[in-house]
């Protein structure tokens, strides 16, 4: 009785354009179960198996769309924020709150060591299982969630902590009390609060970039993106939905709206494009945190030494010129 | 050619616009009718039930600058269609569209001259061009505006009114909201003015940029103003919204904004705050 359960589980984390690899697994799965055949035979059909898969993942991976790439972004076993602030940093001191009104768990932060110095670490957390998906708010933040991060950030910038910011979000959350306590203004900020930094600040992109929600923890010296990450103005069903009027033509808008790490470094609106393991952070996690840590104890040696005017001028010039002359 | 082709929709549009047809409108706020020239003089403010309609630039300059006197400032040209954009209709084709129904390269204008005797810097958005959305073009203005402002050691005195950003454009356009928080930085460091004026419609990412980083946030009366739309809101939550949702008056009574200010009343309440913000002395009266 339980048996078909478990395997419906287990397909539940592939995707759609994964089949193929579904396929393949659910047979290793059969092959390994089976009670039939030779231990040596099993053995080596499944490595010649396994090897399949990993053939197919490259195939597959190297030819994501950017509506496919959306889809590995919102992975639910896609690393969150608590992931890599257990991974990446030692000493991790979560802080709570906005002083104002509440405390908004859908953007966590605190002081942690990085390679055994202090910074103030903040990000949008999704959630893992139902419940702590709920406690997360879905990881769209609430304007609660973005004043707590300003009070980081004012507070980094008082200690002389390097901010290192982990965005993914489909937004901030849209709901009356959010319009109530002023959404719009809690967003705009953010984005102030990162431009004021007189500390280094260094924002990765590690799954979905949604919008004002994530800017306003993205307005950093160091943009940095995981390979399949996504960063758009709206949501690809959204647009869809405006331009469209059709959500289902997300494809077509996602492709147009360009928001793969890929087209979006070329266009010079991120900085750094962070390589995931084959088939996707979510199938090697440990893979990830090594090539993420690296990647950031990279910028982060890079912006040693400048002082905070520096810092500042750099982080607003990089901005001021995202406009392309006609 | 490239006049050509911009002058002659123009012309249509204006022939139109002028025809017996249009004499008339409905308000959109009484659904009265009401003649077009009782409306222009009555500052698109309707006679009836007071409902503001949206107006446009020119409009804006002539009502708020002392004597309707001012010199438009020009703003950088930036690249048509950066992403090579289609959906159902070519992004240039959109752009070519808005261009020749208002007139304007970009859906936000800048002007100098007094407000109450103060001179100051002015930038008007342009819910008529594309929604007012905010791409390159009005990111650019913006801070051409703003750099005017500081250059001269000016007041920026700026009216929004847009849907949010121009998703033609992609990432480009949210960009513009941390190009826009650093001119309104550089003004603030200098200690000169930034005052918004919301208008009817302002939303999406112009509210959550420069819509609400003003010293003093200004609302005509009922203006829509928040981050969501208001659909999306419905969908996400599915409820049905109180009346007077994301209102002007609904913003003052959660301390969102200073005053909710009648259009009639508009350039007499900029001017003294202008003029008390920049230190004019006046004799006491
Ligand atoms: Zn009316």
């Amino acid at each position: 009785m339980a048996q078909p359960v478990i395997r419906e589980l287990k397909l539940v984390s592939f995707l759609e354009f994964e089949k193929p690899i579904a396929a393949l697994q659910e047979r290793i799965d059969a092959l390994e179960g089976s009670a039939e055949g030779s231990p040596v035979n099993i053995a080596a059909e499944t490595r010649k198996l396994r090897k399949k898969v990993d053939s197919e993942l490259a195939r597959i991976y190297a030819n994501l769309t950017p509506w496919q790439k959306a889809q590995v972004a919102r992975h639910p076993n896609r690393p969150h924020f608590t992931d890599f602030a257990e991974a990446l940093f030692t000493d991790f001191e979560p802080l709570a709150g906005d002083r104002y009104f509440a405390e908004d768990e859908a953007i966590m932060g605190g002081m942690a060591r990085f390679n055994g110095r202090p910074v103030m670490i903040i990000g949008h957390e999704k959630g893992r299982d139902t419940a702590g998906r709920l406690k997360h708010n879905f990881g769209m933040g609430r304007p609660e969630g973005y004043r707590k991060a300003v009070r980081l950030m004012q507070m980094a910038d008082r200690f002389g902590l390097p901010v290192l910011t982990f965005v993914d979000t489909a937004g901030a959350f849209p709901g009356i009390e959010a319009e109530e306590r002023g959404a719009a203004e809690a967003l705009a900020q953010g984005t102030a609060a990162c431009l004021r930094l007189g500390v280094p600040m260094i924002a990765t992109i590690t799954g979905e970039g949604g919008s004002g929600g994530a800017l306003a923890l993205a307005a950093a010296n160091r943009v940095l993106m995981l390979e399949h990450g996504f960063y758009a103005v709206i949501s690809p069903e959204g647009c869809a939905s405006i331009l469209w009027r059709a959500a289902e033509k997300a494809e077509n808008a996602a492709a147009a709206m360009r928001i793969s790490a890929k087209e979006l470094k070329e266009l010079k609106l991120i900085d750094r494009i962070v390589g995931e393991p084959l088939g996707g952070a979510h199938r090697d996690r440990a893979a990830v945190f090594a090539t993420l840590s690296d990647a950031i104890g990279d910028e982060l040696a890079s912006l040693e030494g400048l002082n905070a005017d520096e810092l500042r001028r750099q982080r607003r010039e990089k901005f001021l010129a995202m406009a392309q002359a006609a | 050619m490239s006049w050509l082709n911009n002058l002659r929709p123009r012309l249509k549009f204006l022939q139109k616009k002028d025809s017996p047809d249009n004499l008339w409108m409905k308000c959109r706020g009484c659904g009265q009718m009401i003649f077009q020239r009782d409306l222009a003089q009555n500052l698109h403010v309707c006679p009836q039930c007071d409902h503001h309609e949206r107006i446009g630039p020119v409009d804006r300059f002539t009502q708020l600058f002392d004597g309707g006197t001012y010199r438009t400032i020009a703003t950088p040209k930036v690249a048509d269609d950066p992403l090579k954009f289609r959906d159902q209709k070519p992004y240039p084709a959109r752009l070519k569209a808005a261009r020749a129904a208002t007139g304007d390269n970009e859906a936000f204008l800048v002007a100098r001259g007094a407000i109450g005797g103060v001179d100051t810097v002015m930038g008007v958005q342009n819910f008529a061009y594309m929604g007012g959305s905010m791409g390159m073009g009005v990111g650019s203005a913006f801070v051409a505006g703003a750099r005017e402002a500081l250059k001269h050691g000016l007041p920026y005195v700026v009216c929004t009114a847009s849907g949010g950003a121009r998703m033609q454009e992609g990432l480009f356009s949210l960009m513009q909201m941390p190009r826009a928080t650093v001119a309104i930085e550089e003004l603030n460091e200098a200690g000169l003015p930034y005052v918004v004026v919301l208008t009817d419609p302002t939303t999406g990412g112009v509210t959550a940029s420069y819509a609400m980083l003003g010293d003093i946030q200004i609302s005509e009366p009922r203006a829509l103003i928040g981050l969501a739309g208001q659909r999306v809101i419905e969908q996400t939550i599915r409820e049905k919204l109180p009346e007077g949702f994301q209102r002007a008056e609904f913003l003052l009574e959660h301390g969102m904004i200073d005053k909710v200010v009648h259009r009639k009343d508009l350039a007499a309440v900029l001017g003294r705050l202008l003029g008390m913000m920049t230190g004019q002395v006046k004799d006491a009266a």
